[in-house]
């Protein structure tokens, strides 16, 4: 017979190894349906391998898939940290990319140095709102964040879809659903000739150590962990709680809003539908797999967008499904799930010998 | 009277990573008799009593059981359900009822068969009617267990056990809720139940209750039985020093005249989602120099008090008043600044962030302090240093500071949270249910404390269930019983465990 006995204290080693032996396992385990489409897995993982590190534009790809999932991995780990449930990066994702096109295609025209700061502004403005009210009806009327997020996803992408074909449609689009693009000097730059990788992958990099910092180092950090650890000890130790849970809110929303502007402002150049493969809830799956750290986050946002690149490249060269992308993120969660058990407890085997029954 | 041994443990063992929590402990238990098992926090009555039900498996050692025959038969061990079916009833410390559940419910839960798809309610109902007679223990077995004080909801936990038919009963701490009264009417009961064949093993802190309701005594100390004695051959003192292995030290009290009033409550009320948290019309002043007594049964309104005073409740009607400024509003920030410090009642709960370091819950109340932040940025030395200077002085004991809050034992968490309430030196001080769960070594730093404080001028509201912590550390005691606060002007315990019922002329 087992039993399950908690643990005393989940060792470090497990919260860093952890995320690591998931993925590993999650990539094994897409072996099997690999196996049964008929693939030889030992060359389906390396057409995967060679899809992202084979050429510095499949690593520059990779790159470019990442930056998104570090906005809204981050957007996911700030908000779950202070155990606010926002699971609508996806909505506030597409709020900051109409905000940026709003103003970034011919509405204000001004030059590089003064419309990138100010699209990027906006586009954080709208994020954060996207999440503002949420929160709000969370703290005022105690509506339930989770429910209200995830439903507003739906909202927004229908009030989408009308301002593609309404307000935001580009009258040269030949009537596709589409926003006009954004003008030159409004696109954030490059990185590298040639190659899609832009610089919203450093500001992705700039948020991910700054939300790292403001976490461990600063009173907002410290009334953030406060409120989502213990929140009645919050309250009573005169932390304001539903401020905090406020001011998390509207950077979490921020931040998503902010995979919004990248994706449209530093890759596609206009907004169409179809921006975002579900950016925002690949987000979750990063800040879970990331153990809700911020620089866990990036190297979790590059696995998973390792695994989409490579999974992508691997269908195309073997004719598999690329679904199989999608099946090892989700058991990547779930196997961070599964091990996240066992890092609190642990099965012990134990003698029935001697026992009457 | 005792004849039959019921129940033996032999050599059990059981050990947490490296800390011992039983080593090669054995008991006896004969038929018809009281055991009380004393020993500090963390000496290891609860880890033997969870053996004994199953909940833990022991790394060596065996226990045997009387069947129905007498004669005594080994028990399967970590299994629960044999321990039931052998007639073992726990009643735990911390309650394992269904919240949501009503307590007639919750009695009968797993007690009857699943097969069946309608319930005898009746009969079950009937059973209980007799038990609550026979045991004088009354609950209202109709309302959600989620609704009921702490002192409710241990009843009804005696009266689950009660259910089963038990010949071996186990209470773990059972009185630590109830009023002197209800605590011995309850022995009173189970020593008449123990005539009839039950036997009885209770986990008390209580000297008073062990020698005057118990046959015998085993004392644990880390881990080991140290000892074992009738209870008409010892005394408080001969008990207490097998416990701690040493004299505990006499709370001195000096002599102070009360100064000018710190807090007044004048005609208070506080409109609670129910009765126990609310109250009404309470009036009461606070002095310098003074500590007041709050003495009452859990869930007639003590919450309702600590929750103004915390700045957790708003008042509906009445004013509040300190040093001579009436508090607007209800925030724990504003109380805070005003100079009041709260020792919350629920330490886990609402003491502290347990998965945050030791440094950060001892600054947790003055994040706005600019030796502790400046601009929003912590000073982490600062903290760090803080964090160690007072850890020294009120010797918190641990894996040091910067291990998360939940590492510390209860004792060692009081003591961050009284070192963090102490060294701003409040002039108000809430301290509710200070001692509650802390070993003797620890209870008595706390007393020393809250004395230290008021030798300093502080004035301080001692809300406490401990009838006779209340005796030994108040000036002034005042009654509450259902959402009224009663000036009490007379030390007798009987009076007062009356007036606790709310049965005061």
């Amino acid at each position: 017979m087992i039993r399950i006995e908690p643990r005393d204290a989940p060792s470090r080693y497990w919260s860093i190894g952890l995320p690591i032996l998931s993925g590993v396992i999650a990539l094994a385990l897409a072996g099997i349906p690999l196996a049964f489409a008929g693939a030889d897995i030992t060359i389906a993982f390396g057409e995967m391998f060679k899809g992202v590190f084979g050429s510095v534009f499949a690593f520059t790809e990779m790159l470019t898939r990442a930056t998104p999932l570090i906005f809204t991995g981050l957007a996911a780990a700030l908000a779950f940290r202070a155990r606010l449930w926002n699971i609508g990066a996806e909505g506030q994702l597409y709020l900051g990319a109409m905000a940026a096109v709003a103003i970034g295609s011919g509405a204000i025209d001004a030059p590089a140095l003064v419309l990138v700061p100010l699209i990027i502004a906006f586009g954080c403005a709208a994020g954060a709102a996207g999440m503002a009210v949420p929160a709000a009806l969370k703290t005022r009327f105690g509506a339930d964040e989770v429910v209200t997020t995830l439903l507003l996803n739906f909202v927004i992408l229908i009030f989408l879809q009308y301002m593609l074909e309404g307000p935001l449609k580009d009258p040269m689009g030949l009537g596709w659903p589409q926003s006009p693009p954004i003008l030159d000097q409004g696109m954030l730059p490059p990185l590298i000739e040639r190659m899609r990788v832009h610089s919203g992958l450093v500001i992705a990099l700039i948020c991910a150590v700054a939300a790292h910092f403001v976490l461990a180092r600063t009173v907002w950090g410290f009334r953030l962990r406060a409120v989502g650890e213990n929140a009645a000890a919050a309250r009573h130790a005169g932390i304001p709680v539903n401020r905090t849970v406020m001011s998390v809110a509207i950077v979490s929303g921020a931040l998503a809003g902010m995979a919004g502007v990248s994706e449209v402002a530093g890759l596609k150049g206009y907004l169409t539908a179809d921006l975002s493969p579900g950016f925002g809830f690949s987000g979750i799956v990063v800040a879970m797999l990331a153990g809700l750290s911020p620089l866990g986050v990036v190297a979790a946002a590059l696995f998973i967008a390792s695994v989409f690149v490579g999974a992508d490249s691997m269908s195309r060269a073997m004719g598999v499904s690329s679904f199989l992308a999608d099946l090892v993120v989700s058991m990547s969660l779930l196997c961070v799930l599964i091990g996240g058990f066992f890092a609190r407890f642990r099965l012990t085997r134990i003698q029935t010998a001697g026992a009457g029954t | 009277m005792i004849a039959d041994k019921v129940l033996s443990l032999e050599g059990l063992s059981k050990r947490f990573g490296s800390v011992v929590a039983n080593d090669n402990v054995s008991l006896e238990l004969y038929r018809g008799e009281i055991l009380a098992l004393l020993g500090e926090n963390g000496a290891g009555k609860t880890t033997l009593m969870n053996m004994l039900f199953g909940h833990y498996l022991p790394d060596s050692g065996s226990v045997h059981v009387a069947g129905e025959k007498g004669a005594l038969r080994p028990l399967a061990l970590g299994h629960p359900q044999a321990a039931l079916e052998a007639g073992i009833g726990m009643v735990h410390q911390h309650f394992t009822l269904a919240e949501n559940l009503s307590a007639f419910d919750n009695i009968l839960l797993g007690s009857e068969p699943l097969s069946r798809l309608r319930r005898d309610r009746s009969t079950g109902r009937a059973k209980i009617d007799q038990i609550m007679s026979d045991s004088g223990l009354r609950a209202d077995l109709d309302i959600p267990v989620g609704r009921m004080s702490v002192g409710e909801r241990q009843r009804v936990e005696i009266l689950k056990a009660l259910y089963r038919d038990v010949s071996i009963l186990v209470l773990d701490e059972p009185t630590a809720v109830l009023t002197p009264q209800e605590a011995d009417t309850l022995f009173e009961n189970i020593g008449a139940m123990a005539k009839d064949g039950l036997s009885v093993i209770f986990i008390s802190h209580k000297l008073r209750e062990v020698l005057a309701f118990s046959h015998r005594i085993a004392v644990l100390r880390h881990g080991t039985k140290v000892g074992e004695i009738a209870s008409a051959d010892a005394t408080e003192r001969t008990i207490a020093r097998m416990m701690v292995g040493a004299e505990t030290p006499e709370t001195k009290r000096e002599s102070h005249e009360p100064g000018a009033p710190v807090l007044r409550l004048e005609n208070v009320s506080v409109a609670g989602r129910s009765r126990r948290d609310s109250l009404s019309d309470a009036d009461l002043t606070v002095r310098r120099h003074e500590i007041l007594g709050v003495a009452g049964v859990s869930g007639n309104g003590q919450s309702a008090l600590a929750g103004i005073i915390s700045g957790l409740m708003p008042l509906s009607k009445g004013a509040m008043v300190i040093d001579n400024a009436t508090i607007n509003g209800h925030d724990p920030l504003t109380m805070i600044r005003a100079g009041v410090g709260r020792i919350p009642e629920d330490r886990h709960h609402d003491g502290i962030v347990g998965s945050m370091s030791v440094a950060e819950n001892m600054v947790i109340e003055r994040l706005d302090d600019p030796e502790i932040q400046t601009r929003g940025l912590l000073k982490r030395d600062a903290i760090q240093a803080h964090a160690e200077k007072l850890a020294r002085d009120y010797d918190v004991r641990g894996p040091g500071v910067e291990a998360n809050a939940r590492l510390l034992s209860g004792g060692n968490i009081q003591k961050m949270i009284l070192a963090r309430v102490f060294e701003r030196s409040p002039k108000l001080i809430l301290a509710n249910q200070p001692t509650r769960g802390l070993d003797m070594g620890a209870a008595a730093e706390v007393a020393r404390r809250l004395l230290e404080a008021r030798s300093r001028g502080a004035a301080i509201i001692l809300i406490s269930e401990d009838l006779d912590e209340i005796l030994s550390l108040s000036d002034r005691i005042m009654v509450i019983h259902d959402g009224e606060l009663v000036e009490a002007d007379t030390r007798d315990r009987e009076t007062l465990g009356l007036m606790m019922a709310g049965e005061a002329a």
